[in-house]
């Protein structure tokens, strides 16, 4: 109360600072008021700014990235000449065999003008550049079917070929007339040809199953390219980080968790694991390189190295996650088995690991979701660029043989010069995406289904 | 595949044992499982891992020793003289592995008897000739040197290789019947059990400090190579890379570093102010339906792969601000020559990193205690003043933590810059320039065909290994920061 008895009593009161009425706000006020507008805006904005990004994403991966799935295809009734394919008429498959691709071109070509003659389209196009609409994959795919079909030569039979990757880009808009003027692969007059053929029927643009089960194709081929195969090797890789991560990641975790008593030892396993967990991920390729490849001598570009190596980069979230979820148990349960006369070891294994398994499987779907999407540490063993042609036969082959994966293909497409590849590129993420919110999905589903509240 | 067979082997050997172990446990006790010291199941795992472990251990080892062990028994014996100029023992040494590998392939397929392989010699036989034939390409002919050589290889890897067959598989055996022999009704199986589990449980947990080890050795011993054959001086101090795989290339750091720093930082500009906004809006402001909606939306672009943004950088951004930037362009300037700069590269990278930014900070932000809010607004200030001066400051040292985090990711990033950056090495302040960081060129200098004795390629270990003493110090003082914050609340 001294400061009451200080002041001195008569004295006139200070005239207020903040005006008259509180119902009207001074200057001060509204600029205060102002600025905290101001703020909530920013914020609003930062999370605007955030979603708008994600949408742009979004949008530029579906709008792009579609049209891979749908290709042109022609469908040619082709007269398997046997005066081309089988000179000596003993259906010899030695020489048939002897015939190459460059044989099958006048087939080719005399199915194409009997298509045109057939539907009475006009046309100064000679028979080369009437074939030149069609894929050069086309003579490898008919020569394919006379050798596995002899009997078939003399016969007249009908094949759904591709179309040339700038005409499948003309029916999806992305090659125009004017974008073709120096384009010496197509003509004005070849892109008239086509709109003629798909008028008649003939030529259509259809689902395309081949770019989610094929293989890669070569440069010059951009309309036979798929992503099957390398989506085989991602899954190889997958199997062996699965196989590998899980029982290390939760053995280390229960012995961090469970066992290890206050050493040197035990801090120096955890300041490694969380240090590993922001090492770059091309630094674990680097390792790879050095370790597997140039030392043990494993197979370059095989699955099973990337699997390796995406393993060890996986085991620090796989570790993480799991400890968290080995500590969520509540101590009750392991003081109740010791109670009964479970040794600790037992106490863990039969008690407090199966409650935590359905964290510890969410974790790792999250670790294999990381490690699915991951391409820098790819690219250093050599599981870049056009390697496998076939899918793998047998599971030896599939982790040993040389493969790609996913991501590593997405990037291979997207150093390609011809803009068709591009196409292929947004494709090939589209796929990768969906297996990545397939895995997060059932993550959160197990996570919403399984946890437990203690 | 022998060494398939040989685990297969293993596997169904620990198999039997346990069924075995856990039969003669239960007779010793004459059928009364009462009687037993332990669990029946415990001396069957007893047998399992008494033949699995040692024996699976051992095989492990070998596999690691071997090649090294015969690379130095060959390579000794290749004369100095024998490896031509302007080549390498590395290189003659890859050469004999070809030539061995050519020779099983050709026996496999039936074109040389094993004897033959055995004795084949230089000049009967077009070496390389047979070697085109399944497949083996040989730059130029065998010369005898290199083919004694690979016989003494393919001799030494295949006594090896049954040797460790025989090894193993005694083992694995004799650790059966050791485990089998010991089995009595009072034989304290699950003790010996357990602390065998422990045993792999511990070695388990180490991995992480192998792994560790393993990443500082291997880049440390090609680095060590780099250094005797390109000066260090250069490396650390020198201002051009121009690599030349013809020699006299001239390898710097520093103009990569900066491209490295450059990008980051222009990441960090896009990251932190929309991070640290969004993260103060949805802790501070944002009601209970709008938090749940937009934070896991936000934290969607952190579970994006990389090579998505890589795209996204490559195809959509770098065009989009080529058609602004560029000749021709819609400002009508000449500023950019191509669709990769640092530009590009650097607001992908700050798109990927929101999220990484956000949640961090939203985190940090709630660690701050209520009360300290509640004093600030019950002296008069407004929400945002309370943001300000009181929650902003007592996260700060955190939210420098979740920066520096930011900042480290932003470093090692790979895909977003190798396809969005460009390859141009240089220092140049323009971000509309494409410039290279030193994950673009680890990436490069590392893929197709490379020869592990230039400096070229080697290179990429020392750069490698700067990467990595760069990231790990970021971490490790983001981590220090943090942890020194989190102690003043808690």
């Amino acid at each position: 109360m001294t400061d009451l008895s200080q002041s001195p009593a008569g004295a006139a009161p200070e005239p207020r600072k903040h005006g008259g009425s509180l119902l009207e706000q001074t200057p001060r006020t509204k600029r205060r008021n102002a600025a905290e507008k101001r703020f909530r805006a920013y914020g609003i904005a930062a999370i605007a700014a955030g979603l708008v990004m994600l949408l742009i994403l979004v949008t530029t991966i579906v709008g792009k990235g579609t049209g891979a799935f749908q290709q042109t295809f022609v469908t040619l009734e082709v007269e398997l000449l046997e005066s081309k394919l089988d000179k000596k008429g003993e259906r010899n498959i030695e020489d048939i065999k002897k015939v190459t691709t460059f044989g099958y071109a006048p087939i080719i070509k005399g199915a194409m003008e009997a298509a045109v003659a057939e539907y009475g389209i006009e046309t100064s196009l000679k028979a080369k550049e009437l074939a030149g609409i069609l894929s050069k994959d086309v003579a490898a795919q008919l020569r394919d079917y006379v050798i596995a079909n002899p009997d078939q030569i003399g016969q007249t039979v009908e094949f759904r070929f591709l179309a040339s990757s700038r005409v499948d880009g003309y029916l999806k808009g992305r090659v125009t007339r004017d974008s073709i003027v120096n384009d010496k692969n197509i003509s004005a007059e070849q892109l008239d040809l086509v709109d003629a053929l798909a008028a008649a029927g003939v030529l259509e643009k259809t689902f395309n199953l081949d770019f989610i089960t094929g293989a890669d194709a070569s440069d010059a081929r951009p309309e036979a390219a798929g992503i099957g195969v390398s989506m085989l090797g991602s899954l190889f890789m997958m199997l062996v980080v699965l196989a590998l991560a899980l029982p290390i990641g939760v053995a280390a975790s229960i012995y961090l968790e469970e066992f290890a008593p206050q050493n040197w030892l035990t801090d120096m396993i955890e300041v490694n694991i969380s240090n590993l967990a922001a090492v770059p991920s091309i630094v674990f390729g680097i390792l790879g390189l050095a370790v597997f490849i140039n030392y043990m001598h494993l197979p370059t570009s095989a699955p099973l190295v990337g699997g390796l190596v995406l393993t060890l980069m996986t085991l620090p979230t796989i570790i993480i996650s799991t400890r968290a979820s080995l500590k969520a148990v509540p101590p009750s349960i392991r003081d109740a088995a010791l109670g009964v006369g479970a040794s600790k070891m037992q106490a863990v294994f039969h008690h407090v690991l199966p409650l935590a398994a359905p964290g510890i499987l969410t974790g790792t779907i999250i670790g294999l979701a990381q490690a699915l999407g991951e391409t820098a540490p790819l690219l250093l063993i050599g599981m870049v660029g056009f390697i496998a042609s076939n899918a793998p036969e047998t599971i030896a082959d599939g982790l040993l043989a040389p493969n790609s994966a996913m991501p590593a293909q997405i990037y291979e497409w997207a150093k390609r010069a011809d803009p068709a590849f591009y196409e292929r590129a947004w494709g090939g993420i589209i796929i990768l995406l969906l297996f990545l919110v397939t895995m997060n999905t059932l993550a959160v589903i197990l996570r919403r289904r399984f946890e437990r509240r203690w | 595949m022998p060494t398939f067979w040989l685990v297969a082997l293993l596997l169904a050997l620990s198999a039997a044992g346990y069924f075995g172990g856990r039969r003669r446990a239960i007779a010793s006790a004459a059928g009364n499982v009462k009687d037993l010291h332990s669990l029946p199941s415990y001396y069957g795992y007893h047998v399992a891992l008494a033949a699995f472990v040692p024996a699976i251990a051992a095989l492990a080892i070998w596999l690691l020793v071997q090649p090294m062990f015969i690379e130095s028994r060959v390579s000794g014996m290749i004369p100095a003289e024998a490896v031509p100029e302007n080549s390498t023992i590395g290189l003659v040494m890859s050469d004999v592995r070809r030539v061995a590998e050519g020779l099983d392939l050709a026996v496999e397929q039936g074109l040389l008897t094993a004897r033959e392989a055995r004795n084949v010699a230089g000049g009967e036989q077009d070496i390389r000739a047979l070697m085109g034939e399944v497949g083996v390409a040989l730059g130029d002919d065998v010369r005898p040197e290199v083919l004694n050589a690979s016989q003494a290889y393919r001799n030494l890897s295949n006594t090896g290789r049954a040797a460790m067959t025989a090894v193993v598989a005694l083992l694995s055996l004799g650790g059966f019947a050791w485990a089998y022999s010991r089995i009595h009704k009072d034989f304290r199986a699950r003790n010996v059990v357990e602390r065998a589990v422990l045993a792999l449980l511990i070695m388990a947990a180490s991995l992480a400090i192998l792994t560790t080890i393993g990443i500082v050795l291997s880049m440390l011993f090609e680095t060590k190579n780099f250094f005797g054959l390109h000066s260090w001086t250069d490396f650390f101090f020198g201002s051009t890379w121009a690599p030349n795989f013809r020699g006299g290339s001239e390898l710097s750091i520093l103009p990569l570093l900066w491209g490295t720093l450059y990008i980051s930082f222009i990441a960090l500009l896009v990251a932190v102010p929309v991070g640290l906004f969004a993260a103060v809006y949805l802790s501070e402001y944002a009601s209970g339906a709008v938090r749940s909606f937009a934070k896991p939306l936000l934290e969607i672009l952190a579970g994006i792969p990389t090579i998505v943004y890589g795209l996204f950088a490559l195809l959509t951004v770098g065009p989009a601000l080529a058609s602004l930037f560029a000749k021709g362009g819609f400002l009508g300037v000449e500023w950019m020559a191509g669709a990769t700069s640092v530009l590009t590269a650097g607001l992908v990278m700050g798109i990927m990193l929101i999220p990484f930014v956000s949640s961090l900070s939203d985190d940090i932000i709630n660690a701050v205690p209520q009360a300290l809010r509640d004093g600030s607004l019950g002296l008069g200030a407004t929400k945002s003043e309370t943001v300000r001066q009181v929650v902003m400051p007592a996260a700060l040292p955190g939210i420098v933590g979740a920066v520096l985090l930011a900042a480290s990711r932003a470093i090692g990033e790979t895909m977003i810059v190798v396809m969005g950056a460009g390859a141009i090495a240089k220092f140049s302040a323009n971000p509309l320039e494409s410039m290279t960081t030193i994950t673009t060129r680890i990436v490069s200098q590392l893929t197709g065909d490379t020869d592990f004795a230039s400096p070229e390629t080697l290179v990429a270990f020392a750069l490698g290994l700067t990467l990595f003493v760069l990231t790990l110090g970021l971490n490790v003082l983001a981590l220090y920061i943090v942890r020194k914050y989190r102690e003043q609340y808690e």
